[in-house]
C-alpha cells in the first residue's frame, strides 16, 4: 500500500512538472539564478580567503643578527619563540644559507659577486623570519622581542635589528582591514542567501498558487493532505535537482572559463606573478567539487522541498 | 441518514445566508432545493461537506455531526459523498481518466481497480471515447458528466449536485437530469439543487424550497413554486 502510494506520488508530481510546461521552466531560470548566486558566494569567499592567506603569508616579522652572533644562541631564541601561543611558525636563515640564496640569486652578474668576493668575509646576517597567526599579533611579539636581551656567550647583544617597525604601519592596517572584510563578506552573503531564498519561496508559491482551486477538490474528493502535498513537493524537488544540475555547469564553465579570461584581460600567456588570481577557481571547484556539488543541489533540492511544503499547505484548510 | 438542525450562517459582513433551516433526507431519496440565486441553496450544500461552517446549528451524517469530525473521519466522509458542482470542478491538468481516477486514489483504491472502473464509469456518461481529453477539450456537458463519473466512480452513499445544469444547454441538461435520475433509482441518495423548472419538473419527487436562507416549503410532489 504503501509503495503503491509513493509510486503515485511521485509519479504524479512528475507528470504535473511536465505538464506545468513555461511555469516549470520559468521555476527553474528563477532557481537556477539564485542557486548560482549561492554558488557566487562559495567561489568568493574562496577567493576572498586565498587572497587574504596570500597577503598575510607575506606579512612577518625578521629579526636580523649581529655578523658576531653564535648560531647556538639564535636557535635558543627560536625555540623560546616558538612557544609564544601568537606564533604560527619561525624559519631560521642562517648566515651561509643568506650567503648562498645572495649568490644564487645574482649568479649572472658577475660585476655584484666580484664585489662580494672583494669583502671576502660573509657580510650577510643570520636572520629569523617570524610568521603570526593573525597580522594582529605582530606588534604582540615586536614587544616581546624588544624586550628580550638576549645575548651572546660573550654577553654582547645578539639582536642588532627587528623590522617590525619599519613596516608596522602595514600590519597595523592589514590587522584591520582583513577583519572588517570578513565581516562584510559575512553580512553580503546573509544578504545574498536571505533574498535567494525568499526567490525561491515566492516563485513556488506563485506555481501551486495557480494550483489552488485543484486543491480545494483534491480535498473534497476526499483526499488526504499528504497526498494532495505529495506531488507538489516532489515537484519542487525535481525544480531543485533540475536546477542545482543546471547551476554547477555554470560554475563549472565560469571556474574553468574565467581563468582564461583573467590571463587574455591581462595581457599575459601565464606567468607565477598571477598565480595568486590564475587557477583559484579552477583549483578551488575541482579539490572541493564534492562539497560544491552538495551544497548546491542539497540547498536547491531542500529549499525546493519546503517552499512547496509550506505553500501547499495555506490552501489546504478545506 | 442526513439532519440539518436549525442550522444558521451569518457572514461577517452580517448577512444570513441561512436561518434555522432544519430538515431530514433519508437514505435512497432524491431530495431537490429550489431557490432564487442568493437564497442559500449553495450555502447549504457547502455546509454537508464541510466546506463551509455553521455559525450555530449542527449537521448530521448518519447520527455524526459532520463540524465535529476530525480531519481523518472528515476525508473518509467526503470519500462516502459525491460532489458535482455548477463550474465542473476539475482538474485542469489531468485528463477526464486522470480526473476520475484520482477520486479512486483519494479513496485508497488498487491500480487494478480504477483500470477497470474508470473505463467503465466514462462509458456510462458516453464519454468512453474522451477519456484521455483534458477538460479544456471537453464542452460544458461532457465536463458535467465526468464530474458525475467521477461522483459515481466510488460508489458513494449520497451525490450532492449544486446547479449541475446551470451551464447547460437544453439537450445537455435533458441528458445530465437522466444520467443522475438513474444513479437515484440504482440506490444512491440524490440533493440536487436547481432554479431551473424544466428540471424540477423531469425529476418530481421530494421538493424544498427555499427563500432569503430559510426552508419556506418541503413538499413531497415535486412541485416548484417560487
Amino acid at each position: 500500500m504503501l509503495f503503491t502510494y509513493l509510486k503515485r506520488i511521485i509519479r504524479t508530481g512528475f507528470v504535473n512538472f511536465w505538464r506545468n510546461g513555461f511555469l516549470s521552466l520559468a521555476a527553474l531560470i528563477v532557481l537556477t539564478l539564485s542557486l548560482t548566486a549561492f554558488g557566487a558566494l562559495i567561489f568568493g569567499s574562496a577567493f576572498g580567503r586565498t587572497l587574504v592567506e596570500e597577503v598575510k603569508s607575506k606579512v612577518d616579522i625578521n629579526v636580523y643578527f649581529s655578523l658576531s652572533a653564535e648560531e647556538s644562541a639564535i636557535l635558543d631564541l627560536k625555540k623560546i619563540i616558538e612557544q609564544l601561543p601568537e606564533v604560527d611558525g619561525v624559519e631560521y636563515i642562517s648566515r651561509d644559507q643568506a650567503l648562498a640564496s645572495f649568490r644564487n640569486k645574482w649568479k649572472d652578474n658577475t660585476l655584484i659577486l666580484q664585489g662580494l668576493d672583494e669583502i671576502g668575509d660573509n657580510p650577510f646576517p643570520a636572520v629569523l623570519n617570524i610568521m603570526a597567526k593573525e597580522p594582529s599579533q605582530y606588534a604582540g611579539i615586536a614587544g616581546f622581542l624588544d624586550g628580550k636581551d638576549s645575548l651572546s656567550k660573550s654577553g654582547t647583544a645578539i639582536i642588532d635589528k627587528v623590522n617590525y617597525n619599519q613596516n608596522k604601519l602595514v600590519i597595523e592596517r592589514l590587522g584591520r582591514i582583513i577583519p572588517a572584510v570578513q565581516k562584510g563578506g559575512l553580512i553580503l552573503a546573509v544578504i545574498l542567501v536571505i533574498v535567494a531564498v525568499i526567490i525561491i519561496f515566492n516563485t513556488i508559491r506563485l506555481i501551486i498558487y495557480n494550483s489552488k482551486d485543484e486543491i480545494s477538490v483534491m480535498k473534497l474528493v476526499g483526499a488526504s493532505n499528504s497526498y494532495i502535498r505529495g506531488p507538489f513537493v516532489m515537484s519542487g524537488i525535481m525544480y531543485g535537482l533540475i536546477s542545482g544540475i543546471l547551476t554547477l555547469a555554470v560554475l563549472a564553465i565560469f571556474a574553468f572559463y574565467s581563468d582564461l579570461a583573467i590571463l587574455k584581460f591581462a595581457g599575459v600567456q601565464g606567468t607565477q606573478d598571477f598565480s595568486l588570481i590564475v587557477n583559484v577557481f579552477s583549483s578551488y571547484f575541482r579539490q572541493n567539487f564534492g562539497e560544491i556539488f552538495a551544497i548546491i543541489l542539497g540547498s536547491g533540492v531542500i529549499l525546493g522541498a519546503i517552499s512547496s511544503y509550506l505553500a501547499v499547505r495555506r490552501y489546504l484548510n478545506v | 441518514m442526513i439532519y440539518f438542525d436549525k442550522v444558521t450562517r451569518v457572514y461577517p459582513d452580517e448577512s444570513i445566508a441561512l436561518d434555522e433551516v432544519s430538515f431530514t433526507v433519508e437514505p435512497k431519496e432524491f431530495v431537490t432545493i429550489v431557490g432564487h440565486s442568493g437564497a442559500g441553496k449553495t450555502t447549504l450544500m457547502k455546509m454537508l461537506i464541510a466546506e463551509d461552517r455553521p455559525t450555530h446549528g449542527s449537521i448530521f451524517f448518519e447520527s455524526k455531526n459532520v463540524h465535529k469530525l476530525r480531519r481523518k473521519e472528515m476525508n473518509k466522509l467526503r470519500r462516502r459523498i459525491g460532489t458535482v458542482f455548477q463550474d465542473f470542478r476539475l482538474i485542469r491538468d489531468k485528463t477526464a481518466y486522470e480526473n476520475i481516477a484520482f477520486a479512486m486514489e483519494a479513496s485508497g483504491k488498487s491500480d487494478k481497480e480504477i483500470a477497470s472502473d474508470v473505463p467503465y464509469v466514462l462509458d456510462l456518461v458516453d464519454l468512453g471515447d474522451k477519456m484521455w481529453n483534458f477538460p479544456h477539450q471537453l464542452s460544458g456537458g461532457e465536463k458535467q458528466r465526468v464530474a458525475i463519473a467521477r461522483a459515481i466512480v466510488n460508489q458513494p452513499d449520497i451525490i450532492i449536485a449544486d446547479e449541475p445544469t446551470g451551464n447547460l444547454d437544453p439537450i445537455n441538461i435533458m441528458e445530465i437530469v437522466k444520467i443522475i435520475h438513474k444513479i437515484n433509482e440504482l440506490g444512491t441518495t440524490i440533493l440536487l439543487t436547481t432554479h431551473n423548472k424544466e428540471v424540477v419538473d423531469m425529476i418530481g419527487g421530494r421538493v424544498l424550497t427555499m427563500e432569503k436562507g430559510k426552508v419556506i416549503r418541503d413538499d413531497k410532489n415535486g412541485k416548484y413554486i417560487l
